[in-house]
């Protein structure tokens, strides 16, 4: 590829990056709002449980709160490493 | 009964202490009896920016701990009458503004104050709950850069949750958005986040685009709040910030890309 060909390139723009990324995370900073005081609590204590039988990174376990008309949903993701140690 | 608003941002170094300074200015000069003041404790600037640093006797925790009245410790301003600046402490104690004390002052200054400007401190800590608090609207401050919008959507959640209005059953404030140190022209070439992006991101209501400008650092080195330069994009920016905010119409100014000779569409892309 030629140097002129490089700068032919439809790049992504930064700002359009930006914006996406953005949209992702405040999304998801949102829904964790208004959930309970004691979900970074939980989270923090279900880690050292997980931790007593696997190694996991610092960001294992998410959380998230949905509200389903009267209804809240905790919805609990972890993530385990590929060896399983 | 005053109207209390909180400028705040989440994110440091934004531009609310500018904003602060300059919408305070702007409404006294339009004939609001306002008091601003500064919740930044242990790093008091707004003194500095409105250039009435070397009459500070008495401070917000001194009127607040009672070593003061708030006649004494008001700072009157000498360019526009209807301006008194509270300036903040220079203590180290960050529990120093309890909620009481704060609420007292605000009620005191309440009764023969149309405004009251609460320039927050940044991050989500005690002197920003408190500004934010007692708050009737808030306006957040915010740059077209991701850390900065990130951090005033966080904002707007406390705003929504943790105001007196709210805790007593009220609607949550409203937040609206100043977006200060705006680039056109690098918005326009996808280098930087556009009013409309940040706009669709924060889902509030626009109160005004404040161009990135020498003219604030002139101001902040004169120590004159830069809405009183009427020549400047951001004196003139700001000036129709503070028309909106009390309800006029006004187009926006300073957003659109000056139109470009042959070389500069050439090169500009
Ligand atoms: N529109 C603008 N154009 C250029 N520079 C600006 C603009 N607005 C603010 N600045 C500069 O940004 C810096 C921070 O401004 P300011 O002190 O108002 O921010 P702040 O949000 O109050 O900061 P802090 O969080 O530390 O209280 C200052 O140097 C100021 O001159
Ligand atoms: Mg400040």
């Amino acid at each position: 590829m030629g140097i002129f060909d490089y700068f032919r390139q439809p790049r992504q723009k930064s700002a359009s990056v930006a914006k996406e990324r953005l949209q992702i995370i405040v999304a998801r900073e949102r829904a964790a709002r208004g959930g309970p005081d004691y979900l970074p609590a939980m989270q923090q204590e279900l880690l050292q449980v997980i931790r007593k039988y696997v190694k996991v990174n610092d960001d294992a376990v998410q959380m998230n709160v949905d509200r389903e008309g009267d209804c809240e949903v905790l919805e609990l993701n972890i993530t385990l490493p590929d060896d399983r140690g | 009964m005053a109207r209390i608003v909180v400028i705040t941002s989440g994110k440091g170094g934004v531009g609310k202490t500018t904003t602060s300074a300059a919408i305070a200015t702007g409404l006294a000069l339009r004939g609001h009896k306002t008091a601003v003041i500064d919740f930044d404790v242990g790093l008091r600037n707004l003194d500095l920016i409105m250039g009435c640093e070397r009459r500070v006797v008495y401070d917000f925790v001194n009127v607040i701990n009672g070593d003061a009245n708030l006649k004494q410790a008001l700072i009157r301003d000498k360019r526009a009458d209807n301006l008194y600046i509270l300036p903040a402490s220079q203590t180290r104690d960050k529990d120093a503004l309890t909620q009481d004390g704060v609420e007292r002052v605000l009620n005191e200054l309440s009764e023969d104050f149309e405004y009251i400007i609460c320039d927050s401190p940044a991050g989500i800590e005690r002197g920003a709950l408190m500004a934010a608090y007692f708050a009737d609207e808030a306006i957040v401050v915010t740059n077209p850069e991701v850390s900065s919008v990130r951090d005033s959507d966080r904002i707007l959640g406390i705003l929504a949750s943790k105001t007196r209005q709210v805790e007593q059953g009220g609607e949550p404030i409203q937040g609206r958005l100043l977006l200060t140190r705006y680039a056109a022209e690098r918005a326009a070439r996808g280098e930087m986040l556009s009013i409309e992006d940040v706009g669709e991101i924060l889902a509030i209501d626009l109160l005004g685009v404040i161009p990135e400008s020498q003219a604030v650092l002139n101001a902040s080195n004169a120590g004159q709040p830069v809405v009183l330069d009427e020549e400047s994009d951001a004196g003139q920016a700001y000036q129709d910030a503070v028309d909106r905010f009390l309800g006029e119409e006004r187009p926006l100014r300073f957003v659109d890309v000056p139109k470009k000779g042959f070389f500069g569409r050439l090169f500009g892309g």
